[in-house]
């Protein structure tokens, strides 16, 4: 199962973040900047995959912005480096060319998609008009 | 009234809160992070004040902020019951924000859990399945035992629903209520064998998601799926794969044109915990696996996830060996790729494999071992690990040549592990000692530093061992040393030899391309004086060198004033055990001089102690010896003949002093120490107590332990002599051995000492040893005894019991016995055998009435 996903920028400034497991606070203020340095710190020739404690990170990078995400060990780190794929072009299909701004600006919708796409940790909707639907509702109704 | 106008007036006054946005744009303005903190700090007191004034119409938008301000790492947690609050709201935007709310502050540790719990159950029957949708997702996140326990019921109801976006969400809501409470997973059962039938891929994905849980947490589970009297799991599987596979293209579940990978991958991963161990449900796969892996598009990143997921579930279950092949090619396949991605993922699934078929990885081991040059660590790391699996006799030499010259070029994170498996692997594989005794000092020179300890009795041994080889052996150590003095394990190694062996130094060697050493008597002391007063040094390699030099002094002719100047160096040292023997060796030269030549005599040979097989970590001892058949036999053969016993050595050393003393005639049965327990045995007799030291019957004890070679530095000299074997073993002779366990080799003696009474405590040493062909590693006694006893464990003297009785495992363990009753004694014996774990039992109650009487 996924454990939590970041979305870091360049500075290492965190724009999202949402753990599918609970983690303790203060834990967490340290694992944080720790996975994002060491992701940060990766040359272009370095593979996407990394361990870090009991998580194997996965991340991709798009534009300026970091995807992290942690799995299980015995997750599939392909699937999961193609799932990162899959959320941003689910963001770009509903923000248009998705940007920082966006997610920063949005954060409430990105969860509501990520929410959408992954419960609990697990994958759940891979269809990108469903995973957008109750969205698209609200936008809908909150226009009228 | 007069309150009342005092809040309108205090609304009044104060402003609305700011929006969300331009808060973010404020935090974002701040240049430093102190400025950054002050932004929030005030932002947190105003929220904190609005709270407070239980405002309605802002909540929503303060408790939005509030995540802002929490995912950046600031406290948010006395938002928590403003969430709840959001939630109880009838409001779609409020209850939005509250579960996200919810999702994110609250964790199943917080009290106001039971607040939550009512407001769940209310949203879970809600008509409307988004808000619905929200409460299952909020309860996945956040459920404690009580809330499943609570709740569970609404869930199960909502998985059988005919709303698929409900099921889906209900059924990985489920899966989190399993993983908290496994007890319910009962009533899940049958509402979830009906998922698979769904069209709609989200709710296969759920469903597929929860059956591997429910498989992952009981083995009844798997067994129940596997055999489900109303529906067959696997075929459906396989049918469901199937259609994915040979559907083509649907635009509804198309990710980079390959049809719905994750519910591929899921159902792959689904199916190799069905086909584990289970001969008849992996004949059903056969076909489908097959088909995937050859019908897989793999010019994507896609196709390549989910050849990876079948590769690893045709190496888990009982597939097909063409079907193993195949597998393995794949990732061959990858291998090459240019993509880093994939050559890590191949790299970490050929490691996954290796131990389920050795020879078909065995096959692309020239390619793994160019990724040992991969600019990326995490496949470098991987490539090592693999490399060190791979060795076998057949390939040690290239293999080692590969790994030195890695070693020589790697991040010195990788250094240790790679030494000590090369000096392993060494051990195990060396098709001569000449080869054995250069890969280690080619180790050595390369990463000196970075080996562990043990690598240096390692390698004396082998050298005092090989005796037609010392002269080899000293004369290139000595070569290194005087070209690199900063390797510590280095020197210590080659101080030792060149102090045992020194006589050796310029004589010829029966190696005919070495040539003969080009240096003389003074040479060589000069490069010891070099390693013995440089800073660097470490303290232990200044005592070795110390040794080494006192015992040039009967090898070297023409040196002895220079000797005598170097030993009293340190005759001043802080260092209590240098002085020590700066100043003992020093009287050596003195009063004692009548003594020195006997005892700067050779070491005797030195006896293998300990049969190490780190390598089995690797798992690759099982294939290794399936592979070699009978050709791995030889390594355990030479070792016969040095088991004879690790107390045979001490007995020589002792043997000369104990003639001293009349020994005693009767020789107990079998008994380790021999002649030195009955020594001690007639002093105890005599009056002193036991356990304290004999009268000195030679020299200075502590000299003895310098000697020794091995600067050990135990607290009494005399007690690492004599080994392992403690003192208090002296009058065992009254006590009988009893053995209190023996099974597949494993054997539990037990021998007893009595304290004097009053005292009710009996000491008891319980040997372990194994007569079986495999050693036992990760051993583990444990014992039980009856409430009226007291019970005392002390640690073990190792983990791992070396084969064929070569060694044993000892602990104590002392049992006080206040009410003098008879002793009864349960054990429990766990260790890895084969890789494969065994835990035994058994209990003891025929101890010798004598030890409570």
């Amino acid at each position: 199962m996924l454990n939590f996903i970041f979305l870091v920028n360049k500075q290492g400034q965190v724009r999202l973040s949402q753990y599918f497991k609970h983690q303790d606070e203060n834990e967490r203020r340290d694992i944080e900047p720790e996975i994002v340095k060491k992701c940060l710190n990766r040359q272009e020739n370095q593979c996407s995959f990394l361990d870090y404690k009991q998580y194997r990170i996965i991340y991709r990078k798009y534009a300026s912005l970091y995807f992290i995400v942690a799995a299980d060990e015995e997750d599939n780190e392909m699937a999961v480096y193609e799932f990162i794929h899959h959320f941003v072009e689910t963001l770009t299909s509903y923000f248009d060319k998705v940007t920082e701004i966006d997610i920063m600006f949005n954060m409430d919708k990105v969860h509501m998609i990520l929410m959408e796409m992954v419960l609990n940790g697990e994958i759940v909707e891979t269809n990108k008009n469903r995973i957008l639907a109750p969205l698209r509702t609200m936008d809908h109704a909150s226009k009228r | 009234m007069n309150t009342v106008n005092t809040i309108l007036e205090k609304i009044n006054k104060m402003p609305a809160p700011k929006r969300l946005r331009d808060l973010i744009r404020e935090i974002r303005s701040a240049r430093t992070a102190a400025e950054e903190r002050s932004v929030v700090n005030k932002e947190c007191a105003q929220i904190r004040d609005c709270f407070k004034e239980e405002d309605n119409t802002y909540r929503c938008r303060n408790v939005a902020k509030l995540l802002y301000i929490h995912m950046l790492g600031y406290p948010a947690h006395f938002g928590q019951l403003e969430c709840l609050k959001l939630i109880a709201s009838p409001k779609f935007t409020d209850k939005r924000i509250g579960y996200l709310g919810a999702m994110l502050l609250l964790d199943e540790r917080t009290d106001v859990h039971l607040l939550v719990t009512n407001c769940l159950k209310n949203d879970l029957g809600h008509q409307t399945q988004y808000i619905a949708s929200l409460a299952l997702c909020t309860l996945g996140n956040i459920c404690s035992v009580e809330m499943s326990r609570d709740l569970a019921g609404e869930v199960e109801k909502m998985l059988k629903s005919s709303n698929a976006y409900l099921k889906k969400k209900s059924a990985l809501c489920a899966l989190c209520i399993v993983r908290k409470v496994p007890d319910l997973m009962e009533m899940f059962l049958p509402a979830t064998r009906t998922l698979l039938n769904e069209k709609n891929h989200g709710v296969l994905l759920a469903a597929v998601c929860l059956i591997t849980e429910m498989c992952k947490l009981s083995i009844d589970a798997v067994n129940h799926f596997r055999k489900d009297e109303f529906m067959e799991v696997v075929p459906q599987l396989v049918r469901i794969l199937k259609n994915l596979i040979m559907a083509g293209y649907s635009p509804e579940h198309d990710v980079s044109g390959v049809s719905d990978p994750f519910l591929q991958v899921r159902i792959l991963n689904l199916l190799r915990l069905l086909g584990k161990g289970d001969a008849e449900a992996s004949e059903a796969m056969n076909d489908i696996l097959a088909q995937v892996a050859t019908n897989t598009e793999t010019s994507k990143n896609v196709g390549h996830a989910i050849l990876y997921e079948i590769v690893l579930t045709i190496m888990g279950i009982e597939s097909e060996s063409g079907l193993r092949v195949l597998a393995v090619n794949i990732l061959g396949r990858f291998l090459l790729n240019s993509d880093k991605n994939i050559r890590y993922v191949a790299l970490n699934t050929l490691l996954r494999v290796v131990h389920a078929d050795y020879n078909a990885v065995q096959r692309h081991r020239s390619t793994i071992v160019d990724c040992l040059k991969d600019p990326d660590v995490s496949i470098k790391k991987r490539a090592m690990e693999l490399c060190f699996a791979l060795i076998n006799q057949n390939n040690i030499r290239g293999m080692a040549k590969e790994l030195l010259s890695f070693l020589e070029k790697c991040e010195p994170e990788f250094k240790a592990d790679c030494c000590s498996n090369l000096v392993t692997a060494s051990e195990k594989y060396s098709p001569n000692r000449r080869w054995h005794i250069d890969t280690v000092m080619k180790v050595l020179t390369t990463a000196g530093n970075y080996v562990r300890d043990d690598v240096v009795s390692t390698l004396v041994q082998l050298v005092s061992q090989a005796d037609s080889l010392q002269a080899y052996a000293v004369q290139n150590l000595y070569r290194a040393m005087r070209d690199d003095i900063s390797q510590q394990p280095l020197v210590q190694v080659a101080t030792w030899c060149i102090g045992e062996y020194g006589d050796q130094l310029f004589a010829g060697t029966s190696i005919e391309d070495s040539e003969p050493l080009d240096a003389s008597e003074e040479d060589v002391l000069n490069v010891l004086e070099r390693a013995l007063v440089n800073n660097n040094s470490t303290l232990t390699s200044k005592e070795y060198v110390i040794t080494a030099i006192l015992k040039l002094s009967t090898r070297f002719s023409s040196t002895q004033p220079k000797i005598q100047k170097l030993i009293a160096f340190y005759n001043r040292s802080t260092s209590v055990e240098l002085q020590q023997r700066s100043v003992e060796y020093s009287t050596l030269f003195s009063t004692q001089d009548q003594m020195r030549s006997g005892l700067l005599e050779k070491m005797p040979v030195m006896e293998k102690t300990r049969v190490d097989e780190p390598m089995l970590a690797n798992g690759g001892e099982k294939e290794d010896d399936l592979l070699n058949g009978g050709a791995a036999s030889p390594a355990t053969q030479t070792q016969q003949p040095t088991e004879v016993c690790e107390s045979q050595n001490i007995l020589d050393i002792l043997g000369g002093p104990s003639t001293a003393t009349p020994a005693q005639p009767a020789q107990p049965p079998k008994s380790t120490g021999g002649e030195l327990l009955d020594l001690l045995g007639d002093i105890d007799m005599s009056g002193s107590s036991a356990g304290a030291p004999p009268p000195m019957m030679m020299g200075g004890p502590p000299l003895m332990d310098g000697l020794m070679g091995m600067p050990a530095a135990a607290p009494n000299p005399l007690l690492d002599m004599m080994g392992s074997q403690p003192l208090v073993n002296g009058n065992e002779n009254s006590i009988p051995d009893i053995v209190g366990f023996e099974k597949d080799g494993l054997s539990l003696n037990f021998s007893f000492e009595k304290a004097p009474p009053p005292s009710t405590v009996t000491t008891m040493t319980v040997t372990a040893t194994n007569s079986s062909p495999n050693p036992l590693l990760e051993f583990v006694f444990q014992a039980a005894v009856p409430k009226s006893f007291q019970l005392q464990m002390l640690s073990p003297s190792g983990n791992i019991v070396p084969p064929s009785n070569s060694g044993s495992v000892t602990q104590i363990v002392k049992v006080n016995n206040p009410q003098k009753q008879p002793i009864r004694m349960r054990l429990r014996m766990a260790y890895t055998v084969n890789g494969v774990p065994v835990t035994e039992q058994g209990e003891v109650s025929n101890f010798p009435p004598v030890l409570w009487q």
